[in-house]
């Protein structure tokens, strides 16, 4: 196995009295994408900008392509990033652009037009060297801005949350388009987000990032289908969030009875026994709509609700139901095949889903109060 | 309708005429008509008492007598040397200011840079004066310190009238230059050393630039102020100071000859009017642009 491309070992930032960044270790393997997912103050910025160099650990190291970070400066570091805002200069043509790292390391100028205008191509910009930044569009100078680092064969590309300034169809183009890019190039991404979406259709292993650590590392399926904490399985992909106390926590799955007594069962993660207070996380396409009660599966528990709102969105349909004795809020994945196409607000529906795929925590300090 | 609509456009005609006439008087009365009387003042010769005739006498004079023309290349070398001394100095105070204190900081400095403004030229220079003259402060200290064995004196050298004119001048430089520069996206800054450059190659491909304009603004207000101002070079440079304002002064108020002065001013006003078009020319700078930085 090759040495990972990025390393972190227990890196810490503090700024004053708040901790940015709290002992923090991960690696990066070579080729792959990496993406950091977290809200905003979560500390990602702070990461990405010490791996970048413009701050300093203040404790632990970072290592690149097998070599320690410490007392490197930016500009000496085999890493580039593409800004948030992109930070194109406007005062230089595309082409310019693309080959100012090139003309920084000295690299004489008919082969740093060659290369520029290479890359450009690769990028699907092979016509624009000679135009102004501001001639083109956002997705183009998204193109013009990783063009403009990836010139350089960094070992590592950073990228600060890039699509973030873009509309919702052109932030969806570019994403098909960044993981496209990634493939071909080959190039270790690490990729900074607050959208879960980017962070699950983009990367190879996200780190969920909250309150300046880990919440949990891996796969975005396992993210996603195996959340270990109640804030992963809040942040990532939409969830139903039920809170209450254990009353029965015998064998692999619990039995859980909220305050105003309503009971699900869901399987246990971590440490939880009779009486803790816990969240269950419960995703809404995971849950089995009926009109009645023998369309559900025999085996599994049955919940009957009212329905509050249909949210209708193509292919990510829903519908918002409360539960009949506790009016607690549900929602539901609507199934492709259009047969709850008639459902209307104020009808009566039943409800199940597998207590297996449906998961329980031990409630975080503070959270139990809460209703989701 | 029509007349109503009529009588409509023209009260709002009045109305910006009325904004407009302070405006058009000063321009007119004070700035356009002394012009055009000096500019006719200066194409005439007196050839006997109330008797005139038109000639190019005057300018002939300023190129036949070497002195005039001395001195008119001495003041325009010097304001220029003096605009760059400016530059070099304010660009790191502007830098400063602008990029690296924060917040209240950032206002305390560009108040310290104004302060010296409160108090006129002439107390200033006068206080300059007190600093450098022989039994002034500085060759006091001098002596002190055992660096020169005799009080020595420190005005009425060219290097005085530099200092007099950067000082006068500094804060012209400092404030278009604060302004454009805060304009500069840090992320920009950080994105060239992201890409390998250095701090000089951030200065010159990305800073300089960026901030052009306002350097050509800086420039162009510090060289027409240089090579206008009368008070600094006469009180710091003395006899010596040779500056072509004093050569104004005296054709008109010692010599009453108000046609060679009026014809000095004229080729004042063509000297800094073709270097300005030459910086821009240089800096590659539209003057509307840097009009804006000012």
């Amino acid at each position: 196995m090759s040495t990972p491309d990025l390393v972190a070992n227990a890196v810490v930032k503090r700024f004053a009295e708040h901790v940015a960044v709290d002992s923090l270790s991960f690696s990066v393997e070579r080729g792959s994408f990496f993406s950091i997912l977290g809200p905003s103050g979560c500390g990602k910025t702070t990461l990405l900008r010490m791996i970048a160099g413009f701050i300093a650990p203040d404790a632990g190291d970072i290592a690149i392509g097998g070599k320690s970070m410490r007392d490197v400066a930016p500009n000496r570091r085999p890493v580039n990033m593409v800004f948030q805002q992109l930070a194109l200069f406007p005062m230089m043509s595309v082409g310019e652009n693309v080959a100012f790292g090139l003309a920084r390391r000295g690299v004489a100028k008919t082969e740093r037009t060659a290369r520029s205008s290479a890359m450009l191509e690769r990028v699907g910009l092979g016509n624009a060297a000679d135009k102004r930044v501001d001639e083109l569009s956002g997705g183009q100078r998204q193109r013009v801005a990783i063009a403009r680092s990836l010139v350089l064969e960094p070992t590592l590309l950073l990228l600060d949350e890039p699509l973030g300034a873009l509309d919702l169809k052109l932030r969806e183009h570019m994403k098909i388009e960044l993981k496209q890019l990634q493939a071909s190039f080959g190039t270790t991404f690490v990729y900074i987000t607050h959208d879960q979406s980017e962070a699950l259709v983009l990367s190879d292993h996200v780190g969920v990032m909250s309150h300046g650590r880990f919440e949990q590392l891996g796969t975005p399926q396992d993210l996603y289908y195996r959340p270990q904490t109640p804030f992963v399985a809040g942040f990532v992909g939409a969830n139903n969030r039920i809170v209450g106390r254990t009353t029965n926590a015998d064998g692999t799955v619990a039995e859980i009875t909220t305050a105003d007594g309503w009971i699900v069962r869901a399987l246990k993660t971590g440490a939880i026994a009779v009486g803790d207070a816990v969240e269950v996380y419960v995703r809404p396409e995971v849950a089995i709509l009926a009109r009645s009660a023998n369309e559900l599966p025999p085996s599994q528990p049955h919940h009957s609700g009212e329905v509050q709102s249909v949210l209708f969105d193509g292919a990510n349909s829903a519908v918002l139901l409360g539960e009949s004795r506790t009016r607690r809020e549900f929602r539901i994945a609507l199934p492709q095949t259009g047969q709850f196409s008639d459902l209307r607000p104020r009808e009566k529906v039943v409800f199940s889903f597998d207590p297996a795929r449906a998961v329980c925590f031990p409630a975080r300090a503070g959270a139990a109060g809460q209703d989701a | 309708m029509p007349d109503t609509a009529m009588e409509a456009r023209w009260h709002a005609r009045l109305g910006l005429g009325l904004l407009l006439a302070p405006a058009l008087l000063w321009l007119g009365a004070l700035i356009i008509l002394p012009h055009v009387d000096l500019a006719v003042l200066s194409f005439r010769e007196r050839v006997g008492p109330r008797q005139y005739v038109a000639s190019l006498a005057q300018y002939k004079t300023f190129f036949a007598e070497p002195l005039y023309w001395h001195v008119f290349l001495r003041t325009a070398i010097m304001s220029v040397i003096a605009t760059m001394l400016t530059l070099l100095l304010a660009f790191p105070i502007a830098w400063i200011i602008a990029k690296l204190a924060r917040g209240r900081a950032g206002s305390l400095l560009f108040i310290v840079c104004l302060i010296p403004f409160w108090v006129s030229e002439t107390v200033r220079t006068l206080g300059w004066m007190i600093l450098l003259r022989e039994s002034g402060v500085l060759p006091a200290l001098l002596v002190k310190l055992g660096i020169t064995a005799m009080p020595v004196e420190l005005l009425y050298r060219d290097a005085t009238i530099l200092v007099g004119l950067v000082y006068t001048s500094l804060l012209f430089m400092v404030v278009p230059l604060v302004s454009s520069l805060e304009s500069l996206d840090n992320a920009l800054i950080e994105a060239a050393y992201d890409l390998g450059a250095n701090g000089f190659a951030i200065l010159r491909r990305i800073v300089i630039p960026h901030a052009a304009p306002g350097i050509t603004a800086g420039c162009i207000v510090v060289f027409m102020l240089t090579l206008g101002n009368y008070l600094t070079p006469t009180l710091l440079g003395g006899k010596n100071s040779q500056w072509f304002t004093e050569q104004i002064y005296t054709q008109f108020i010692t010599r009453f000859n108000w046609e060679q002065g009026a014809a000095f001013g004229f080729l004042l006003l063509a000297l800094s009017t073709a270097l300005v078009i030459l910086g821009l020319r240089i800096s590659g700078q539209r003057f509307g642009d840097v009009m804006r930085q000012t």
